[in-house]
């Protein structure tokens, strides 16, 4: 990313030819819009590489949910939709005020310009806490990625020993209380350009509490643990229909479209007895015990473990993207406090927004494919 | 072109020497100067001791390979470890060789030198990126090294799963390193992309650009598609030893044959990170050292950018062993052979550019006709391994390591030091020993066929590859091969001597020594610091026609007819006047 | 170039997006965002991730074209972009169809086998037997 960076370079002025170079601009180019354009193709070609960067994990997923779909839609119960939704929203209007803030740099608004610039950073804030909520409220329940699993339906909140909430809290708040103090010192020496990047920038600090905060209202409503009843009330439905397994139940399931998970086990279990010699049994005892089985299965480790997995490394790389994009932010915001930019010269901000939005449009796919499974 | 005496009522155009506040080498001093440099001329060099050190650590490793084979029980390693040492020691040579030393040998350490300047542009679009790629090379080796210091690396370059996510050995620094050394390598293709795309001086169309510039844009393509999915690969690697993501690791219901479609989907295309620029470098070269326009500019230039693209389709021919499907084994057989093509109208083309042109001899020449033989070899072989019924018998054999030596070595290396000897007068304004560099040329020529040849006879008699102890049968061929493994070493230190030498002795580089067409000739040798004061005029990059070997100062100049410029009043600056 | 560079005008190579465009944009995602929500509770079975794709790729498209300024970009960069989806595509149609055709050997069943079905896992108990014995 230091492609922005070094499309910022300043001119070197002490090589003497460039006698009409303005400062924003690096020796090496000759104009404004030549520099613009390679900033610009520079940062697509950093997108492009962002998305098969992705891509592989997107392919994980693929594999697996095509291999697995009862897997994945049995899991993907325990993703707290709303929390999901809010998030995505909240994302959205960060991509808004980003999109604001290019223009705002397009055509000179300054304040207009810092303004945006923060309020992208408290959306990417807010975003960060609603994640951590759920991230440390999966981590008590040990709905965890393969290797570290431990989620017992039975037992689904065990007595937790750490508070996760906090450890993920703590360097946020130690932020806060660095960018506070920042604030304070500049509010008694009166050094009105620290004021005005540390004004904003507590605030976005802050903002991760009200993330928190929203996540924990949202979290303790309803939604979660009814939708796990919900899906174990579900469950036993499913497996009520097939213990009294005749051939109607068994057509009932295979024949619906929606329970593929079932479909595919169906099949899977025919094949593995056709494979294993004997002929196709009819014999719906045999079958639907399977079938229990699996639906009573779906929360173990070397199942579920896949789609956690998944789930953590695909949200995880995108919240270091988010932190990174943070970080960006935070350089633009001085920058604009610093009023740096022009008609001619807003290429960092163009190039973290196109950042930012590309963040946003990963985003926009992971959530329906992660929480969204039905 | 022409040899001989210069057609009177002309002008000669040479730039002369640079002074030493213009070479680039010499305009500032201390050692910050050369490591904060954003001079892309100065980060090509230090990529160039890097690659070389580098080169010259895996070189050792790969010496002690072939010593401990000569003996059928192993000649080197010894006791209950042996087998441990040498599995480790065939890894990091593996790793070191392509990650640290191949993959940014021609394109980050000659192409950072080179590309700004054959393109006429002042420097690479993102002088600070560059500086930072070179940086992250840096981090890279550092946590190689530090594999190697904890407990050495046992998974072959390859890093195949379930293996990888149980040794004990340090998986997870050696596969930071490659991540970190991916991204190095991705940056730099970047800056490529854009500097080629935006920084072409007025004149420089896309169809006036050196060959060697179209192979190292074909290459950034490649850089910038493929290493982005090591990165993710090596990433989920990293977090399957970490805490057992199920992906690829069998143990939790992952699936190791998806490890290698990852792993594959990056490093068959990386082959050609490391092949498409020794295309390109032949391309110059061949067409310099025999006096000739390129034959076929068109069909290089395309076939370049057609082998960066096809060569992500066959990537599954590494897999055909490994559980795939027969479909798709079928399917990237098929898809094989097509990525041969390209390469085919290339060496058709090398050879006709050569055909009636006016040879000479020297040793960036006899390395060029080295890599024509030698990865037309590599690249027929490929062939064999690429058809799904030899290759499921050569398939993990010396076959298979003979094939990509002769086109990793035999192709890359030798293009390398083509290009090393070629531009090394450029770079270091040096004139260096032509005998002393052909020597060296026939020596590594020699050597290599050698060490490799017989290898291609012991995988077809069923020799495995990556073991420390082999039947007695194949003593005498491995015998063979290890003894040219020392003709080679031999050549190669020929090779590092007469180039230190002529550092230390070697009598100043005219600007134009071989009397090549392209920007980087218009320049002195060095370059000074700018490249050029103002965008060059841009011609023909292989016509030879205006250049002539002037016998009384040893060196070749461009020559113009005498022109009478009108007004000799000094133009105003073109944009002078709208200054606001 | 040179000439175009320095001209006054201000805004030679910036396309500044009127405001009431990223708004009516913004709003045009947060619908289809609820509209991904709402069908999710609705059982159209397999459709279901064709839908969800479908409204997704409006939604990515969206800020694409307005947000991430591709209507107005150069045709090269459009082309680079959109061309980094088919490299993904190529990578996933090739990498998944290998698995289906594989997967059966992969499916991870073998813990339900095991504890089911005996008499399919006849061999596996005499296996484990042997080597217990
Ligand atoms: C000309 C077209 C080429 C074809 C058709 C081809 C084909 C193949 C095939 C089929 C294999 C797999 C053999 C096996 O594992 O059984 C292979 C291995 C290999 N090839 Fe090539 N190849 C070509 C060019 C190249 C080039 C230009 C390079 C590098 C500069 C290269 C480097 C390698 C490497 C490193 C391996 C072995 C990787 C490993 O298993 O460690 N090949 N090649
Ligand atoms: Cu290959």
């Amino acid at each position: 990313m230091s492609t922005i960076e070094a499309a910022a370079e300043n001119a070197h002025d002490d090589h003497g030819h460039d006698h009409d170079h303005p400062s924003f601009l690096a020796h090496h180019f000759d104009t404004p819009e030549q520099q613009f354009d390679s900033g610009k193709l520079g940062i697509w070609l950093f997108l492009v590489t962002e998305i098969l960067f992705f891509s592989g994990m997107f392919c994980a997923y693929a594999i697996f949910r095509m291999l697995r779909p009862d897997v994945f839609e049995g899991c993907s119960q325990f993703l707290n939709t709303k929390l999901g939704a809010i998030n995505t929203g909240v994302l959205l209007f960060s991509s808004l005020t980003m999109a604001w803030s290019v223009r705002c740099s397009q055509v000179q608004q300054n304040r207009g310009l810092v303004g945006m610039l923060a309020a992208t950073i408290c959306c990417a804030m807010i975003f960060l806490g609603v994640k951590a909520i759920e991230y440390s409220h999966k981590w008590e329940m040990g709905l965890l990625p393969a290797g570290l699993y431990f989620y017992d339906p039975a037992n689904p909140h065990p007595e937790s020993h750490t508070n996760y909430l906090f450890y993920i809290c703590l360097p946020f708040m130690i932020l806060l209380g660095g960018v506070v103090a920042w604030l304070i010192a500049s509010l008694v020496t009166r050094n009105t350009f620290h004021l005005k990047c540390a004004m904003p920038l507590s605030v976005a600090a802050a903002c991760f509490f009200v993330g928190i905060g929203l996540g924990m209202v949202l979290e303790s409503g309803d939604s979660e643990h009814g939708s796990e009843v919900a899906a174990t009330a579900e469950l036993e439905t499913e497996i009520s229909l097939i213990a009294n397994s005749d051939d109607i139940a068994l057509e009932r399931l295979a024949g619906d479209a929606a329970n593929s998970g079932a479909k595919s086990e169906l099949n899977a279990r025919m094949q593995q007895l056709e494979t294993a010699g004997s002929s196709i049994v009819q014999d719906g005892e045999e079958i639907s015990g399977a079938i229990v089985s699996v639906e009573e299965n779906v929360m173990t480790q070397r199942k579920a473990g896949v789609f956690f997995s998944i789930y953590y490394c695909m949200t995880g790389v995108h919240a270091i993207h988010i932190l990174v994009g943070i970080g960006f932010l935070v350089w633009l915001l001085i920058r604009a406090v610093r009023e740096d930019f022009n008609p001619q010269y807003f290429g960092p901000v163009d190039y973290v927004g196109l950042y930012w939005h590309l963040v946003d449009l990963i985003w926009i796919y992971l959530f329906p494919l992660l929480y969204l499974i039905r | 072109m022409s040899a001989g005496s210069i057609p009177s009522g002309n002008q000669i155009k040479d730039p002369g020497y640079p002074t030493a506040s213009e070479n680039y080498l010499t305009n500032s001093k201390g050692p910050w100067t050369w490591l904060f440099t954003l001079d892309h001329k100065r980060i090509g060099v230090m990529y160039l001791i890097g690659v070389m050190t580098a080169f010259f650590a895996a070189g050792l490793l790969a010496l002690l390979i072939r010593l401990h084979l000569f003996r059928p029980e192993g000649a080197v390693f010894t006791g209950p470890e042996a087998n441990n040492w040498y599995n480790q020691v065939f890894t990091l040579h593996g790793a070191i060789m392509v990650f640290l030393f191949i993959i940014p040998s021609i394109p980050a350490a000659l192409g950072n030198f080179l590309v700004p300047v054959m393109l006429g542009a002042k420097d690479v679009a993102f002088p600070r990126l560059n500086l930072s790629s070179f940086y992250l090379w840096v981090f890279g080796a550092l946590f190689f090294v530090g594999a190697l210091m904890a407990s050495g690396l046992d998974t072959g370059w390859t890093f195949y799963t379930p293996y990888s996510t149980s040794t004990d050995s340090s998986v997870i620094l050696a596969t930071s390193g490659a991540f970190i050394l991916g991204f190095s390598s991705i940056f730099t293709g970047l800056n490529f992309i854009v500097t080629i795309n935006t920084m072409r001086p007025p004149g420089m169309t896309w169809f006036r650009m050196p060959l060697f510039l179209w192979a190292t844009y074909a290459t950034s393509i490649i850089q910038v598609l493929a290493t982005p999915v090591l990165g993710i690969t090596l990433l989920l690697l990293i977090a399957e030893r970490v805490m057992h993501i199920g992906i690829f690791d069998p143990e939790f219901n992952g699936d190791p044959v998806t490890f290698q479609h990852f792993f594959w989907f990056y490093s068959h295309p990386a082959v050609y990170i490391m092949i498409l620029p020794a295309f390109g470098v032949i391309s110059d070269l061949i067409s310099v050292h025999s006096h000739k326009r390129i034959f076929g500019y068109r069909f290089i230039a395309y076939s370049s950018i057609a082998i960066a693209l096809l060569g992500f389709l066959v990537w599954g021919h590494h897999m055909f062993t490994a559980g795939m499907g027969p479909m798709t084994t079928i399917i990237f057989s098929a898809l094989t052979f097509t990525v041969s093509v390209p390469s085919a109208i290339k060496v058709f083309n090398w050879l006709a550019t050569m055909y009636k042109g006016s040879i000479s001899l020297t040793t960036p020449m006899c390395f060029a006709l080295a890599f024509i033989f030698l990865f037309t070899i590599g690249g027929l072989t490929g062939l064999h391994l690429g058809t799904l019924a030899t290759d499921m018998h050569l398939h993990d054999t010396y076959f298979v390591v003979a094939h990509f030596h002769y086109v990793m070595v035999g192709g890359t290396l030798v293009s390398f030091l083509g290009a090393l000897f070629h531009w090394w007068p450029k770079m270091f304004g040096k004139m260096y020993s032509e005998f002393g560099g052909r020597l060296a040329a026939v020596i590594i020529f020699l050597g290599f066929n050698l060490t490799f040849l017989p290898q291609f006879v012991l995988g077809s008699r069923g020799m495995p590859r990556r073991y420390a102890t082999y039947d007695p049968e194949f003593q005498t061929l491995h015998q063979v091969s290890t003894a040219g493994t020392l003709l080679l070493l031999v050549g190669l230190l020929v090779a590092l001597y007469v180039l230190v030498r002529s550092l230390i002795k070697g009598e100043r580089a005219p600007a134009n020594p071989w009397g090549g067409a392209t920007l980087e000739w218009h320049c002195t040798s060095p370059p000074p610091f700018y490249n050029f004061d103002r965008p060059p005029a841009v011609g023909d990059p292989y016509d030879f026609s205006d250049i002539f070997w002037d016998t009384e100062n040893e060196r070749y100049v461009t020559v113009e007819p005498d022109r009478e410029i009108a007004p000799t009043e000094t133009p105003e600056p073109a944009h002078a006047e709208s200054t606001n | 170039m040179s000439a175009h560079g320095e001209s006054k005008d201000g805004y030679d190579f910036a396309h500044p997006i009127p405001v009431p465009m990223l708004l009516s944009v913004f709003f045009a995602l947060v619908f289809l965002t609820i509209v991904t929500v709402a069908q999710a509770s609705f059982d159209i079975g397999s459709l279901d991730i064709l839908v969800v794709m479908v409204i997704a790729t409006i939604k990515a498209a969206l800020v694409m074209a307005f947000f991430m300024h591709m209507a107005y970009d150069k045709p090269f960069n459009v082309i680079i972009f959109l061309s980094s989806f088919g490299f993904v595509a190529l990578f996933l149609i090739f990498t998944m169809s290998d698995s289906a055709q594989t997967s059966p050997a992969f499916e991870p069943v073998v813990e339900e086998v095991m504890e089911t079905d005996q008499e399919s896992t006849n061999v596996i108990a005499e296996e484990s037997s042997a080597t217990s014995e």
